[in-house]
């Protein structure tokens, strides 16, 4: 209401140059790599199958995800118990999880040699195998069924109390109950759910390189990894990216249309009293999902911690070099956010337009960005001397929708509680940022931020290209002693990255949280 | 000193017209049935809305398209008057350096406003410090230190007790009578408007009706005052 007073120049600069800045790295660097390609090379059979395959996967990952986290936000919704509010914490780690040490931890429950093999084994029956299709639908169910369990429980606990009091007061039974009060709100929440947890999947990289391979089970993203990594095919390359723009485009304009829930997880805390449904068969439910999210981590820290001692001298370096980056890509994603959610939030019409921009890079391929940056460069610099540089600022290009997302709600409300207030005091310009807006936003400036740090200490994408000795980092190390089979080293790598990405997301939120008057 | 000129303000569906002046030094309630428009046109005043259609007027200027920090007035919301990540110190201080870069006379002065309404040895807590009644001090510090020729208030005091409710008040007229600042004050309740203005602008049906003498206007109400206040 008071914008239009606010003289917006410096928000218009700074902004415009975000703004800029994000089209070079989404769409520049793609027309960088067509522009290098030497041959035009049109999508064979391998590439095509690709495309299938990633719709596939990426269809069976949110199923499986939505329709198994219906029960379990059931059992969540209508279940108090000791422990709940921390398991229900539990179900926002995966999200910044690293990938390759979830892969690990899953490896060691459904590998060949895992927990499930050796179980089964003892009754004779032959090892599981978790590498291709099945592999990578279990590994992306691991991350999103948590998510979804989330979204979920929040329509949940959006139905508000009162009616389930009414329903048990007419004496409802399960059934009357879901079909008055639960399908309705599940037609609503978890349509949209599905797509996000598809779009999610459809640009999945480290799962798919990790668990999938070979000419069957390749995603697109992987595809791309192997034009640059294999074959040098750059126009290959670009017009595999420009497919999955289209996709995630195509499933972008879905999702309005769905319309997406929010799920910032406000008020989880809350528990409907009910007395309909079985207590065991809800148990049941949290108990395999809190199993299925628990036994991959547990191993992890329990093969890991013998493994420290395996972990050959290169570790430590690659560890401080990954610390170093998510710091930089941390404040760096920060420094981008800012000036973006403030020139959204400045326009009216066109605010809309700026904020889709910061989410443009989830359609984005990072290996297209990254290789893009360096053929943009490699004529001044020598790339190998910018493997870490781009790295942070392709994880910061793609951590920008997350960060956006906790940051765009926390400056309407600021704008709406004080913003009368400051342009009554004629505060503009640098001193309402100073004094308003940068104290007010630490909190979910310092998320966003903790989010961008261990979304980068995990990352394991452009830097995949690049492997080099002298530049590697944490994540590629681990990818690297799995691939030769020296397990406990892995296992030891893998919980030194767990540590160090929980630390810095904990360390960074904590500090937004600390001395923040209400 | 403040003139509304044939003003017509649209919110929506809703439109109010406003077509009075307010002489300097006049201290002025804004009476009227709740959602008539009282804070809307307070808001007007502001600056916060811009009118249709009409021209505002404040000191003889036209000010009809000036930014709110840029028309000659303080204003008391509601509620959030105060920063709570700040000082009260620096809250005060705001009211004459919005960047907070002060000279060693501007902080003299302001550490005198908070002497004047009370508040020696707290320049240093965050509002959250402060009971509901030291807070509105903190703000009516900073009306003092700013030393507008106008000031706005939209029911800042509704949230405190009647007693403190008074007291403040009685803070407010006394203010405005030491620097001849003109008042303008949204209330719902009669007594408060008796209490300190001497005239009232009836909001209803539309429309900001010219200032008449309060107690003549309660004593005396149109219908659509009379169902309101319940007489």
């Amino acid at each position: 209401m008071a914008d239009r007073f606010q003289p917006i120049n410096w928000i218009t600069v700074s902004g415009g140059a975000v703004v800029l800045l994000l089209t070079c790295l989404s769409f520049g660097t793609l027309g960088a790599v067509a522009w290098r390609a030497e041959a035009v090379s049109n999508l064979g059979p391998q590439e095509w199958s690709a495309v299938r395959f990633t719709l596939w996967q990426a269809f069976l990952s949110s199923l499986f995800s939505v329709v198994l986290a219906i029960p379990v936000a059931r059992a969540f919704a209508r279940r108090q118990f000791w422990g709940r509010q921390a398991l229900i914490t539990l179900l926002g780690a995966p999200f910044i999880l690293p990938v390759i040490v979830a892969v690990l931890g899953l490896i060691a429950v459904f590998g060949r040699t895992g927990l499930v093999s050796q179980f089964i084994g003892l009754f004779g029956f032959e090892p599981v195998q978790i590498y291709g299709l099945h592999g990578v639908v279990l590994a992306h169910v691991f991350f999103n069924l948590p998510l979804a369990t989330r979204l979920i429980l929040q329509g949940w606990l959006d139905v508000p109390g009162e009616r389930f009091r009414l329903a048990q007061s007419l004496n409802f039974g399960t059934g009357d109950m879901f079909r008055h009060l639960e399908w309705p709100m599940l037609r609503r929440v978890v349509p949209g759910a599905f797509m996000v947890i598809f779009l999610i999947c459809t640009t999945s990289f480290a799962v798919a390189l990790a668990l999938g391979g070979g000419p069957k089970s390749t995603t697109i993203e992987l595809a791309i990894y192997q034009a640059f990594k294999f074959d040098f095919d750059l126009s290959k390359a670009a017009l595999l990216a420009l497919l999955q723009f289209a996709i995630c485009g195509a499933l972008a304009l879905i999702s309005l249309w769905i319309s997406v829930p929010g799920g910032q997880g406000a008020g989880l805390d809350r528990v409907t009293p009910r007395q309909d449904g079985s207590v065991w068969l809800d148990g049941l439910w949290i108990g395999l999902a809190a199993a299925f999210l628990l036994v991959p981590l547990a191993m992890i820290t329990a093969r890991g911690v013998g493994g420290l001692t395996e972990l050959p001298g290169s570790i430590w370096g690659a560890a401080l070099r990954s610390v170093l980056v998510a710091t930089a890509s941390a404040l760096l994603t920060v420094a981008l956010v800012l000036p973006l959610a403030l020139l959204a939030q400045s326009l009216k019409a066109g605010g809309r337009l700026v904020e889709a921009v910061g989410y443009v890079s989830i359609a984005a391929s990072p290996l297209v960005m990254g290789t893009g940056l360096f053929i943009l460069t490699f004529a001044w610099i020598d790339p190998v001397s910018l493997a870490l540089p781009v790295t942070m600022l392709v994880n910061a290009a793609m951590s920008l929708p997350f960060a956006l997302r906790a940051v765009m709600p926390g400056l309407a409300q600021v704008e709406a509680d004080y913003g009368r207030l400051a342009s009554s005091l004629r505060m503009s310009g640098w001193a309402r940022l100073r004094w308003l807006v940068l104290p007010r936003m630490r909190r979910p400036l310092a998320f966003g931020a903790a989010l961008a740090g261990a979304l980068s200490m995990g990352d394991l994408g452009v830097i995949a290209l690049f492997a080099n000795p002298e530049n590697q980092t944490l994540p590629l190390a681990l990818y690297q002693l799995m691939g030769a089979y020296r397990m406990e080293g892995a296992f030891g790598a893998a919980l030194l990255l767990l540590t160090l990405s929980l630390a810095m997301f904990w360390l960074i939120d904590r500090g937004g949280r600390r001395d923040v008057d209400a | 000193m403040l003139t509304l000129e044939e003003v017509l303000v649209r919110q929506g569906a809703f439109e109010i017209a406003a077509d009075f002046s307010v002489k300097s030094g006049a201290r002025v309630a804004l009476i009227g049935p709740s959602g008539a428009g009282k804070s809307t046109v307070l808001s007007v005043i502001a600056g916060f809305i811009a009118p249709v259609r009409g021209r505002l007027t404040m000191s003889g200027a036209d000010v009809t398209g000036a930014a709110p920090g840029a028309r000659p007035l303080s204003i008391l919301f509601q509620d959030s008057n105060l920063f709570p990540h700040l000082t009260v110190f620096q809250n005060v201080a705001l009211g004459i350096r919005p960047n907070l870069k002060l000279s060693a006379e501007e902080q003299a002065r302001t550490m005198a406003a908070l002497e004047n309404v009370g508040l020696a040895g707290f320049e240093d807590r965050k509002p959250a410090a402060l009971s509901g009644g030291q807070q509105s001090r903190a703000a009516l510090a900073r009306v003092l230190l700013r030393d507008t020729p106008l000031l706005l208030l939209d029911e800042p005091f509704s949230a405190l007790g009647p007693a403190l409710k008074v007291e403040m008040l009685d803070l407010v007229q006394s203010i405005a009578a030491e620097n001849g600042t003109t008042l303008l004050m949204v209330t719902h309740d009669p007594e408060d408007a008796l209490r300190i203005c001497e005239s009232a602008i009836l909001v209803a049906d539309g429309r900001a009706h010219a200032p008449v003498p309060t107690a003549g206007l309660l004593d005396n109400p149109p219908d659509s005052l009379r169902d309101y206040l319940g007489k």
